[in-house]
């Protein structure tokens, strides 16, 4: 069983330790193929085909189709990785970023051109600090 | 004898790299930080090292989930840019240091860092995007480079302490060295940014400054600071600062900072860049 850790109750995050990596591990590296640009093109030409190359689950497979950015990092994928199908798909980081938060890309660019989202609140679950 | 005469810390924000290779640089809201970075470039013109030695951190590019080293030392001739997906930077190929690089990694391995040695790497926007922002869009880089890739992707990170204590070998390690030559640490990444999950966009410009006062006012401070410290104050991803403590471990205990700057946002993170000498 994970031991419960110092950094579970910062909200909205999800640390990329140990667990989280062997869970993600072939969705990471699957996201890693995309630095390639024959595998890129293999991938766009036909999703569903390309991610069965890779042994990762199927949610973790839906996440992905679905454009779930969250689903993904939840189910194991590091946003460094995970943003690779950004780039392959055009997308900028901000539209990734505000994705996960339930943004539109427009509404988060304008909260980091405000000052970014404030720490005040956001720093644990525990508190509303 | 080789000699460490300052050191310089920069974020190093992709989309920052991407402004200026595809000529936003001057569009009003990539222009104060290119603005920004207009002092930088005078002065690492002027100061004009052989040799910089740049830790920066890998995004899954070269180094996948496969082996994960937390320090990484390179050691050859020639570094081309990467293809983090979008086709590889228009920036010139970065040109190693070899015999420096060797000397290092012979050096550090028996001051007991155990460094894992690098012969053939691509570098991603985490190497190349500090050389833009210091450099311009140079021909060819002024300088050698001899890259230190840190492992901050994958959680733990080394700690600050470590960081600063590697840095400190590396002073020593570059005065045993016979050639003379000038030479500049560069520490990369941060400042505030959080890149994944619901909070993504968390900036802390008071904790962001803080650290920049103490690199001058209070090291001890900073090489205490834990990685929950770094992840709940400055975003999950602002734990890379943990790099800019191998910079400072590398300078003297008496450095003058010389100049620095901040700017909200440059994407989704904050931008720091200072520039430390060696009194």
């Amino acid at each position: 069983m994970r031991k419960p850790r110092e950094y579970d109750d910062i909200p909205g995050t999800y640390v990329f330790d140990y667990e989280r990596s062997h869970r993600g591990y072939h969705l990471n590296m699957f996201c890693m193929s995309l630095l390639k640009p024959d595998n890129r093109d293999e991938f766009l030409a036909d999703e569903q085909t390309y991610l069965k190359k890779y042994p990762m689950t199927d949610e973790q497979r839906r996440s992905v189709l679905d454009r779930d950015w969250l689903e993904m990092i939840k189910l194991g994928g590091n946003i460094y990785y995970t943003s690779k199908i950004g780039a392959t798909l055009g997308h900028s980081f901000q539209y990734i970023a505000g994705m996960m938060c339930g943004m539109s890309q427009e509404d988060y660019a304008q909260m980091m051109i405000n000052g970014g989202r404030n720490p005040k609140g956001n720093r644990s679950l525990k508190e509303d600090t | 004898m080789a000699k460490i005469s300052a050191g310089v810390a920069t974020s190093h924000v992709p989309a920052v790299g991407a402004a200026l290779d595809l000529g936003k640089s001057q569009e009003p809201y990539w222009k104060p930080i290119f603005d920004g970075y207009e002092k930088s470039k005078a002065w690492m013109s002027d100061a004009s090292p052989d040799v910089v030695i740049l830790v920066y951190n890998d995004h899954g590019t070269a180094f996948g989930l496969d082996v994960v080293p937390t320090f990484s030392l390179g050691v050859t001739d020639i570094y081309p840019p990467a293809d983090e997906g979008w086709g590889p930077r228009p920036v010139p190929d970065v040109y190693g240091h070899v015999e420096l690089s060797r000397h290092l990694a012979e050096a550090l391995i028996f001051d007991e860092f155990d460094l894992t040695i690098v012969n053939e790497m691509a570098v991603d926007h985490g190497l190349t995007v500090p050389l833009s922002l210091m450099c311009g869009q140079p021909e060819a880089w002024p300088f050698k480079v001899i890259p230190l890739a840190v492992n901050v992707v994958q959680y733990p990170p080394p700690t600050g302490n470590r960081c600063f204590n590697l840095g400190r070998a590396i002073r020593k390690a570059v005065e045993s060295y016979d050639e003379d030559l000038n030479i500049v640490v560069m520490g990369t990444g941060g400042m505030s940014h959080q890149l994944h999950g619901e909070r993504a966009g968390m900036i802390n410009k008071e904790w962001d400054n803080r650290f920049m006062d103490d690199l001058t006012g209070d090291v001890k401070r900073l090489i205490q600071l834990d990685h929950v410290e770094y992840m709940r104050e400055t975003g999950a991803e602002g734990v890379e600062m943990v790099m800019w403590l191998i910079m400072r471990g590398a300078l003297n205990d008496k450095i003058n900072e010389v100049y620095r700057f901040y700017h909200v946002p440059g994407s989704n993170t904050a931008i720091g860049n200072i520039i430390l000498e060696n009194i």
